[in-house]
């Protein structure tokens, strides 16, 4: 019978648990292929700027032509993200991130794709059962332009063992 | 006088809150972070949050249109006082956000922006960068979102 935290049916089923994310562990993202569409559709809802709604604003813009949001990219990694490994894994989301970096605009028509890292990983003492894994990601356009980068910590859940511990 | 001398560092802008409905936040989570927690009540019940909540990068998504909201309801009133008006470029990222706690189905999130700094650049005469500190507060008076940004002004 499971008497940690929480439920230890959550970690079965699953592909990845904290085990698995050992530093140097890479998982590989995308490939996205940003339209023109969703860039207008997530600005209208979100972002409504100019270079984000309008191809001809965008191109008078220092970011070149109809550029995705810096929220959207974020977006778009997250989903990259899970269609790689999250959903796979016994994640329990991140509480935060420490930083993302918008290198260069990601334009309507680029195909995105990228890496996840795992730089280090621990159990959390505080709350058996639970690990936080500390990742890094960057992405990249289909010139291998380096678009966007961001680090940031999320929860796992354990095997079994930690659950039951 | 150029739109850069607009910001006034210190100064706390009030954008407004948002209610985040059960309807948006799955539709959010559908299309960008499709995790159990935010797309299932039931299933959110096991999770570490305990109820279904809303992607953190909503929470974010949302701060963008309050901002600009008003952004623009400033700049009108700029525009209304026959003061230069200030030319925004992109943003270099952001640094420091953290989710400090879930924001549930029916939760509202008042956000607030106060600018932090301002400087001009030795490599780039024509765009200064603004640098602010943002935080999403919810119904209870409780933090729940926060983070560092930066936007390049025209100088």
């Amino acid at each position: 019978m499971s008497k940690g935290l929480y439920n230890s049916s959550m970690s079965k089923n699953k592909k990845y648990t904290f085990e698995d994310f050992t530093p140097g562990t890479t998982f590989n993202l995308g490939p996205y292929q940003v339209s023109a569409e969703e860039i207008i559709a997530f600005a209208s809802e979100f972002d409504p700027q100019p270079m984000h709604l309008d191809e001809e604003a965008g191109k008078q813009s220092l970011l070149g032509g109809l550029a995705a949001s810096g929220w959207h990219t974020c977006c778009m990694l997250m989903r990259m993200m899970i269609d790689s490994f999250v959903l796979e894994s016994a994640s329990q989301g991140a509480p935060g991130v420490d930083f993302v970096q918008w290198k260069k605009p990601v334009l309507a028509g680029d195909i995105l794709h990228g890496t996840s890292t795992v730089l280090s990983a621990r159990p959390l003492q505080s709350r058996p059962g639970l690990g936080l894994v500390q990742m890094r990601q960057e992405v990249f356009n289909q010139r291998d332009e380096l678009v966007a980068a961001s680090e940031n910590p999320f929860f796992v859940l354990l095997r079994d063992k930690g659950v039951d511990a | 006088m150029s739109g850069f001398d607009a910001f006034e560092i210190g100064k706390r802008r009030d954008l407004g809150s948002y209610t985040f409905t059960a309807e948006a936040i799955i539709a959010f989570a559908k299309k960008y972070d499709p995790q159990s927690f935010h797309l299932d009540a039931e299933a959110a019940r096991d999770s570490l949050y305990g109820g279904l909540c809303a992607s953190g990068w909503h929470t974010t998504a949302i701060w963008m249109r309050k901002n600009l909201e008003q952004r623009d309801a400033w700049t009108a009133q700029l525009k209304a006082e026959g003061k230069t008006l200030p030319v925004m470029g992109p943003s270099p990222g952001i640094t420091n956000l953290k989710w400090l706690r879930p924001v549930f189905a029916g939760d509202s999130v008042h956000y607030f922006t106060t600018v932090t700094s301002k400087r001009k650049r030795r490599s780039n005469p024509l765009w200064g960068i603004v640098e602010a500190h943002t935080e999403g507060i919810n119904q209870n008076g409780d933090k729940v979102v926060c983070f560092d940004n930066a936007v390049l002004v025209q100088l």
